[in-house]
C-alpha cells in the first residue's frame, strides 16, 4: 500500500513535450513511473523518447492507454484549462504542478472536480511519490527511501529538506505528497492525514505548514478526532513579519492571524509533536515509533 | 498587488457602483481647484497610500472650503505613513452620513468559494465588532457557478437596511461588486464604509480592493494601475529581477530556493541567536542570472554582515546557483562573509564550480546556519 500512488498508477503527462515537462517525464520514467501516455495538441501521433505515445487530447490517451492519472506541466495560462479536460476524460487523480493559476479560476475548477469524483493534488506543488513504487512530480526521487512514515507538506524544497533528514538517518516514507501552498488546493492536510491513517503500511505522518490561514489548525483538531497514529508537525514562519494584510476581511473571514506561534499552539494542544527545526524530526519521530 | 483608494473608487463606478464625486490631486493647486469644482463647499483630502490607519496618521482631513483643501494637501502631500511617503491625495465631497455599513467578498480557503460579508456597523472599526460581536457580521458563501443571486444580496442587504428602496440600491451594490470581483480579477473587495446619507441615498464612500497577483498577466489594464513608489525600492528590483524579496532588520542576508525553506531557513537563524536581513527566494526555476541579482540586492543593504545561502536542489540546479556565486563575486567583490549550504540536483558539479573559485560548500543546514550566524555576530 501507501496512499494515492503505487504500482497501479498509469500516468498520463500534459505538456509532455514542453521543458518542464520533458525533463520530469525523463526523470519520472527513470523512477520506474509507468507514465503511459503524453499529450500536447498539435503532436498527437509522436513518440516522446521513441517510447510514450503522444496524444492532442487528454480523452484520447485515456481511450487508447487507460491511463489513470495526470500530472500537468502546462503553463499557468492554460492550466486550469488542463485540469478541467483531465477531469473530463475520467481521469481521477490529477497532480497540478503549475504555479501562477488565479484563485478566481480555482473557485470554478474545485466543484467541477468535485462533481466528477477527481481528486487533484496541488496546484502549484511538488506532487507526490510513493518510494520504490511511483513518482508523480518533480520530488526528487534519490533522497526518498522506502518505508513507513507519511508526509504531507504545503512547501516544495522544505520537504525535500525533511525527507532528506529522514532518508539519511534510515526512517523510510510511505508516500510524501506535497499538497501546494495556494490558498485553493484540491487536497488538504485533512485528506491526507485520511489516507495515512487508513493506510497499513503508514506508522506515522509528518505534517509541514507554514504561516497563512488555518489548514493546520483545521488539520489538529482532525488529528485530536481521527488519528490514532504518531503525528509530528512543523511550521515554517516563525520570524516571518506580519503580513502584507488583506484588508479587513482577512481578519474577519478567519478569526485568527495564521501565524506560527499559533499554529504551533493548536498542533501541540493536539498531541501534535512540534518541531522547532528540521532536524528534529528524527528524534521526535524516533522517540514516537 | 494592493490598489489605491481612488484607483478602487474608479473600479466601483465602471461597474455601476454608485460613488460620490472625487478626483486625485498631486499637488496643492490641483487639490484646491478640484475643492472648487466641487462647488467650494467642505471636502475631505485623503492621503492615497498602501497602509491601514491614514485616519490616525493625520493622512486624512475634514476641509471646510477650497484654500483649507489646498493647505491640508499641503500638509498631506510629502508626509510618511507607515514608511511610505505620500505623492497623492484624494479630494472629495464631505458627506452628509446617517448610517455606515461594511460590504466584503473574499475568497474563503475553507469552503473555497467567494464569501460576501456585510455589518450593520461598518467604519474603521469592523474588526472589533467581528471579533467582540461577531453576531453583527453576516456571510453567505457564493456559489460561483451562478454568482450571487438577486434574493441571495436582498437578504444580505435587509440587514444593513429596513427601507426596501434603501435595501434593493445595496442588493444591487453588492451583486456589481460581486461581478466587479471576477472581472477585475481581485482576492479582495471591500466598501467601508458604504453610507446612507441623511437625504436617503446610499453610496460607496471608501473602497479597498487587492489584485490576486497571478492575474496580472491576463489583466495588462489592472497590472498598469501598479504604484511602485509604494514598494521599498529593494522589492521593486526583486520582483523585476523574477525573485520575491521581503527587507527584514536583522544582519544575516539569506537566499534560498523555495518559500517554505526560505521561511525555515530565517527560524533556524533565529533559533542559533541571529537575525535573518531578509527573506528571498529565488524560486524554482534554475538561473545563474537569478543567483547575481539575488546578491546584488542582499549587498545593497548595509545592515548585512554575512550572507548565507541555502540550497536544495530540486529544480534548481546546484552548478546555476554556483556558478552565479562566482559570476556575482567576479562582478562586485563581496564585503562580508558567505556562507553556502549546497545539497540536491547537480550538487557534486555545483561544489566543485566553487572550491575552484576558492568558496566551500557545506551540505549540512543547521552547521551553515550555525556558521553564518558566528559570523555576523562576530562582524
Amino acid at each position: 500500500m501507501s496512499v494515492f500512488v503505487d504500482q497501479q498508477t498509469r500516468l498520463v503527462v500534459q505538456g509532455i513535450t514542453g521543458r518542464d515537462g520533458s525533463f520530469h517525464t525523463r526523470q519520472m520514467i527513470g523512477y520506474g513511473t509507468k507514465v503511459v501516455a503524453g499529450v500536447t495538441p498539435g503532436k498527437g501521433g509522436q513518440l516522446f523518447d521513441g517510447v510514450v505515445p503522444v496524444f492532442d487530447t487528454v480523452a484520447d490517451a485515456v481511450r487508447e492507454t487507460r491511463a489513470n492519472t495526470s500530472v500537468i506541466y502546462v503553463p499557468a495560462a492554460v492550466a486550469v484549462s488542463a485540469i478541467f479536460e483531465a477531469a473530463d476524460s475520467g481521469i481521477l487523480l490529477i497532480v497540478c504542478i503549475t504555479e501562477g493559476i488565479p484563485v478566481l479560476d480555482m473557485t470554478r475548477v474545485l466543484p467541477y472536480l468535485h462533481e466528477r469524483g477527481a481528486r487533484l493534488i496541488g496546484p502549484n506543488c511538488p506532487g507526490l511519490i510513493s518510494p520504490g513504487k511511483s513518482k508523480v512530480g518533480i520530488i526528487p526521487g534519490n533522497i526518498c527511501l522506502p518505508g513507513r512514515v507519511g508526509v504531507v507538506s504545503r512547501s516544495g524544497t522544505l520537504t525535500y529538506e525533511i525527507v532528506h533528514q529522514l532518508s539519511t538517518q534510515g526512517l523510510g516514507q510511505s508516500t510524501c505528497v506535497g499538497i501546494g501552498g495556494d490558498p485553493l488546493i484540491g487536497t488538504n492536510f485533512i485528506h491526507c492525514l485520511s489516507a495515512f491513517q487508513a493506510d497499513p503500511e503508514t506508522d506515522a505522518v509528518v505534517m509541514i505548514g507554514e504561516i497563512g490561514g488555518t489548514d493546520e489548525q483545521q488539520a489538529a483538531d482532525f488529528v485530536k478526532q481521527a488519528v490514532t497514529k504518531p503525528v509530528i508537525g512543523f511550521i515554517a514562519g516563525q520570524t516571518a513579519p506580519p503580513g502584507r494584510r488583506m484588508g479587513h476581511a482577512g481578519a474577519i473571514i478567519s478569526g485568527s492571524s495564521g501565524t506560527a506561534a499559533e499554529k504551533m499552539a493548536a498542533l501541540a494542544r493536539a498531541g501534535i509533536a512540534v518541531m522547532k527545526r528540521p532536524a528534529d524530526v528524527v528524534p521526535l519521530l524516533k522517540d514516537r515509533l | 498587488m494592493n490598489l489605491h483608494e481612488y484607483q478602487a473608487r474608479d473600479i466601483l463606478r465602471r461597474y455601476g457602483i454608485p460613488v460620490p464625486p472625487g478626483e486625485v490631486a498631486t499637488t496643492t493647486d490641483e487639490a484646491r481647484a478640484i475643492a472648487a469644482r466641487l462647488g467650494g463647499g467642505p471636502v475631505v483630502v485623503k492621503a492615497q497610500v498602501h497602509a491601514g490607519g491614514r485616519g490616525k496618521a493625520g493622512g486624512v482631513k475634514l476641509a471646510a472650503n477650497a484654500d483649507e483643501a489646498a493647505a491640508h494637501a499641503a500638509k498631506i502631500l510629502g508626509m510618511t505613513i507607515k514608511g511610505l511617503t505620500v505623492r497623492r491625495v484624494l479630494v472629495a465631497p464631505a458627506a452628509d452620513i446617517a448610517t455606515e455599513s461594511y460590504v466584503g467578498i473574499i475568497v474563503d480557503r475553507t469552503s473555497q468559494r467567494p464569501v460576501v460579508m456585510v455589518s450593520a456597523a461598518g467604519g474603521i472599526d469592523i474588526e472589533e465588532v467581528a471579533a467582540r460581536t461577531p453576531e453583527k457580521i453576516h456571510r453567505l458563501a457564493v456559489d460561483p457557478r451562478y454568482g450571487l443571486l438577486a434574493h441571495q444580496a436582498l437578504g444580505l442587504a435587509l440587514k444593513l437596511y429596513r427601507d426596501i428602496a434603501q435595501a434593493r440600491t445595496a442588493a444591487d451594490v453588492m451583486q456589481r461588486l460581486y461581478t466587479a470581483f471576477y472581472a477585475v480579477g481581485a482576492s479582495l473587495a471591500e466598501i467601508n464604509p458604504l453610507v446612507a446619507t441623511r437625504d436617503g441615498a446610499v453610496a460607496a464612500l471608501d473602497a479597498k480592493i487587492v489584485i490576486d497577483d497571478n492575474e496580472l498577466e491576463r489583466r495588462p489594464d489592472i497590472a498598469a494601475l501598479r504604484d511602485p513608489s509604494g514598494d521599498a525600492p529593494s522589492e521593486v528590483a526583486a520582483r523585476e529581477a523574477g525573485l520575491t524579496f521581503i527587507k527584514l532588520d536583522g544582519t544575516v542576508g539569506c537566499c534560498v530556493n523555495g518559500a517554505g525553506l526560505a521561511m525555515a531557513t530565517m527560524d533556524l537563524v533565529k533559533y542559533y541567536g541571529g537575525a535573518p536581513a531578509n527573506f528571498l527566494d529565488i524560486g524554482g526555476s534554475s538561473n545563474p542570472q537569478k543567483v547575481v541579482s539575488a546578491l546584488r540586492i542582499i549587498t545593497a543593504d548595509p545592515s548585512v554582515r554575512a550572507i548565507l545561502f541555502n540550497i536544495f536542489g530540486g529544480i534548481t540546479r546546484g552548478d546555476d546557483v554556483a556558478n552565479g556565486i562566482v559570476q556575482a563575486t567576479r562582478a562586485f567583490p563581496l564585503k562580508v562573509p558567505l556562507v553556502i549550504r549546497l545539497t540536491g540536483t547537480n550538487e557534486e558539479l555545483g561544489v566543485q564550480i566553487l572550491t575552484q573559485a576558492g568558496f566551500s560548500a557545506l551540505t549540512d543546514m543547521d552547521e551553515a546556519v550555525k556558521q553564518a550566524v558566528a559570523r555576523a555576530n562576530a562582524a
